[in-house]
């Protein structure tokens, strides 16, 4: 005995073997999302007033990967719907443009990382903080373009416009005189934190389905002559993936940038 | 005895003959059969390294400081000095407690009663060629080896493995300088992992894969328990990886998800703080909970097949137990708070989780009443499985019973984090799902291998680890209600003495002598556990090539399509494609020839 309906549809279920185990493995990974969006509601509800920081994100950066992550969701649609039609060059000019979309999304977000990572809130001895983006670091002193404060309330909530904090000068402190120095990692705070492991499994989700589609886009060819409407099916099912992808970011953006 | 339905094996295996090698028959075998038996050895296996780490523990509870006879030297030449002079330093003894719990219930129970017996059986049941997927199949049970080899390489780490025990709270569990929890939560991701796939593979087969005509009120109870079970690991077990992510953040990262603003372990921390440890014990119970049932449902399964085997008739109330069971599946979701009713939640929270943890109970007491109904009337075949099973119904009634006074917010104030808890659902895991799965190995060995286990050495089995089970966990009954609390390295012996030297007041709380005296009698007991479980381990692997032959392809005289194949079942398992037409436990209809009519018998015209 063979194992049956790989290919072709179950009659009482209206459905391929492959197409309920991706829903049902969506299931599950709404559910893991929706521990950490959870998570995020309860950290944030737990922050005491004033200390739940706004506007540390560039918005028209997050606004252009929507843009990107949305054009892909499209260029997928196009891709299956490309070979539905038994046109298999449409599928690969489709799936190009999800795959550059992908990369030009990871790129966007690599940039945002290494941006939070040199941005440091520096406390002084004598009380005050600097905070800003080091520019040069000797043994002496860090160069870094931003301000001082007096209080770290003040920090969190920037009023930032949509491209971003204002441009502000260049301040020099010597090393004798810092007190704490913290990058805008994880570690610098809640709100980073789940930042950082919400969008870096977010990304982690973007690379495993960029790598899957483009396992179908450079090897597909010889299943596409052989066994035609399984291979549509397998487009399909990664599809589903990136949609659920997508789907996820459209969450992520307005809860991490906007909120 | 009636000739059963064999099908001769000759040209069945020579139609699927393909000699695929040691290596993809044994290791990597895409075979829903051998992959159900690799994950019942490797989960067997890791049930008695469990075991051996709680006799262990046992010892120094009874005996603290005393070093461990007979295997003390090698503990202190293979972990070092928290092993120094062969004794178990507290240390170790959290380590040793904290994967006791992990491996039992993540590397043991769960593999054995879901992946290794759902694996083996389901497909078979349903009259299906084998799992959908059957190279994420695979891929689920390489997970579950690299997942444990994590968590026993992590006891030769420096410092030792996880100390946390198996729930890991935070802030305890980020706070230890060691590196063991790092390893605990890595080896976790792959275990969830595992879980994942399986439990994918597992819905996707049941609703697709079914025969013509075995339509879902068809289906035997164990399929729909696992049906269930594989829901529950699906969406309950995302929101702990979710959790063990953050942990491993806060370990690794040093971020502070979990770890509150001030928090001080020696001195302040540099943390960020602003995290709440209260998250990770909802993120944790939120799978906690649900990984509850997902240890007993199967067992309800297999002991619902082996009864209606057994008792020659069907199963009393068949509708009310798939009923019963997918309503546990849905509330299971919303009663994780019960195991935080100490966390200072508001009285309105503890109230509503209490009221569902009460109505959970229903549907458990309405599987329960089903099973002890079937009873009623039949004319009982006593075989090993069979006593396993009628052991397994009371057993899972005391566990169940006292699990109400924790279920209660009010008496849960008291009985929380001692012994009673431990024995609470040490009941309901060990003579309760371990028991059915006893019962279960007993049951379709001969469909794995075409032989019997010895009947009598069975029985041996069976009587003594009734038995020392019983001395091992009444006793902690009364030392949970007098206060005993749980993970105390010494068994409590520093917190009576410290209570009996206070000069000059009464004394109160302590443990009486009575109490502390019945470790010692803990231990015996539990020794006696082990050793019976030596005529199981001889009679398992010498039954494989000297058993009593089989005799048939349905030695039990059974309805379900797994009794309906050839002996062990070839690749693709079926002759011919089975086509069902009746329910699954159409034992003694009157008029039939036999007393048992299988599900791919045709009616006749």
């Amino acid at each position: 005995m063979e194992i049956p309906y790989t290919v072709e549809i179950r009659k009482d279920t209206g459905l391929y073997n492959a197409k309920v185990g991706i829903w049902l493995f969506l299931a599950s990974e709404v559910m893991l999302f929706g521990a950490l969006f959870s998570s995020y509601i309860l950290l944030r509800v737990g922050a005491p007033e004033g200390y739940w920081p706004h506007g540390w994100l560039t918005v028209w950066l997050g606004t252009l990967n929507t843009i990107v992550l949305i054009t892909s969701s499209i260029t997928t649609v196009m891709a299956w719907a490309s070979l539905k039609m038994k046109n298999f060059s449409g599928f690969k000019f489709y799936h190009a443009i999800t795959l550059c979309c992908a990369v030009m999304f990871l790129c966007i977000k690599s940039y945002e990382y290494h941006d939070k990572f040199i941005h440091n809130e520096i406390t002084l001895k004598d009380g005050r903080i600097a905070d800003g983006h080091v520019i040069k670091k000797t043994a002496e002193a860090v160069t870094i373009e931003g301000h001082f404060v007096t209080n770290r309330t003040e920090l969190f909530d920037t009023h930032n416009g949509f491209f971003g904090p204002p441009k502000h000068g260049e301040l020099e402190i010597k090393t004798a005189d810092i007190a704490r120095m913290s990058n805008y990692g994880p570690a610098h705070h809640t709100y980073n934190a789940i930042y950082f492991t919400l969008t870096g499994l977010h990304a982690l989700h973007v690379i495993g389905g960029a790598l899957v589609i483009f396992y179908l886009w450079a090897f597909g060819e010889r299943m596409w002559k052989t066994d035609p409407e399984r291979f549509t099916n397998r487009v399909e099912i990664s599809g589903l993936f990136w949609h659920f992808v997508d789907l996820v970011w459209i969450f992520l953006f307005p809860v991490l940038y906007l909120l | 005895m009636q000739a059963t339905h064999a099908i001769p094996h000759t040209g069945v295996h020579a139609e699927h003959h393909e000699d695929a090698g040691f290596w993809r028959t044994y290791i990597f075998s895409t075979d829903h059969k051998v992959i159900g038996i690799q994950y019942g050895v490797t989960a067997l296996a890791f049930l008695f390294f469990g075991f051996l780490l709680m006799l262990m523990m046992r010892w120094q509870i009874a005996h603290p400081g005393v070093s461990v006879p007979l295997v003390g030297p090698l503990l202190e030449k293979v972990l070092g000095p928290v092993a120094s002079q062969g004794k178990i330093s507290p240390d170790l003894y959290n380590s040793f407690g904290a994967m006791h719990g992990t491996i039992m219930v993540f590397l043991a129970i769960v593999p054995l009663a879901f992946a290794a017996f759902g694996n083996y059986v389901v497909p078979l049941m349903i009259g299906a060629p084998d799992m959908a997927f059957p190279r994420i199949n695979m891929a689920s049970y390489q997970s579950y080896v690299i997942g444990g080899v994590i968590m026993v390489v992590s006891f030769f780490i420096p410092g030792g493995a996880a100390q946390a025990g198996w729930t890991s709270y935070s802030p305890l569990a980020t706070s230890i300088p060691t590196n063991g929890q790092t390893f605990w939560l890595v080896g976790m991701v792959f275990l969830i992992t595992s879980s994942l796939l399986g439990a994918v593979n597992f819905i996707a087969t049941i609703i697709q894969l079914r025969a013509p005509g075995m339509t879902w009120m068809r289906m035997p109870f164990f399929v729909w328990a696992q049906f269930v079970t594989a829901f529950l690991l699906l969406l309950a077990f995302p929101p702990l990886e979710a959790a063990g992510i953050m942990q491993l953040m806060d370990k690794v990262a040093h971020t502070s998800f979990f770890l509150p603003t001030g928090l001080a372990v020696g001195t302040l921390g540099n943390i960020s703080g602003g995290g709440s440890p209260l998250l990770w014990q909802h993120l944790f119970w939120f799978l906690g909970h649900p990984e509850v049932y997902v240890l007993i449902l199967p067992a309800m399964g297999i002991v619902a097949e082996v009864i209606a085997n057994n008792t020659r008739k069907p199963i009393w109330g068949y509708k009310s137990l798939v009923y019963s069971s997918m309503t546990i599946g849905f509330l299971s979701f919303i009663v994780w708070a019960h195991h935080m009713y100490l966390t200072g939640m508001g009285i309105r929270v503890a109230t509503f989780f209490q009221t569902t943890t009460m109505i959970i109970s229903i549907p458990s007491v309405i599987i329960l009443t089903c099973l002890f109904l079937s009873l009623w009337g039949g004319s009982i075949r006593f075989n090993t499985p069979m006593l396993f099973v009628m052991a397994f119904l009371p057993m899972f009634g005391i566990g169940g019973l006292t699990g109400l006074p924790l279920g209660f917010n009010f008496s849960d104030l008291h009985l929380h984090d001692t012994y009673y808890v431990i024995a609470h659902f040490h009941y309901i895991v060990a003579p309760g799902t371990i028991f059915a799965l006893f019962a279960g190995v007993y049951y379709w060995f001969p469909k794995m291998t075409g032989r019997m286990m010895s009947e009598f050495w069975g029985r041996v089995h069976f009587w003594l680890s009734l038995i020392f089970m019983n001395l091992i966990f009444q006793p902690m009954f009364a030392q949970g209600m007098a206060g005993m609390i749980r993970r105390m390295s010494d068994g409590g012996a520093n917190y009576t003495a410290a209570h009996n030297t206070a000069a000059g007041m009464e004394v109160i709380g302590g443990l009486s002598d009575n109490l502390m005296h019945l470790h010692v009698f803990i231990l015996w007991a539990a020794v006696g556990l082990g050793l019976s479980q030596i005529p199981f381990i001889i009679n398992f692997f010498w039954s494989i090539k000297n058993g009593k032959p089989a005799g048939s392809d349905n030695p039990w005289n059974a309805t379900t399509l797994e009794w309906q194949t050839p002996t062990p079942p070839p690749h693709g398992n079926f002759a011919k494609a089975p086509i069902v037409y009746r329910g699954p436990y159409e034992y003694s209809v009157p008029g039939h020839t036999t007393d048992f009519t299988p599900q791919n018998e045709p009616d006749k015209a």
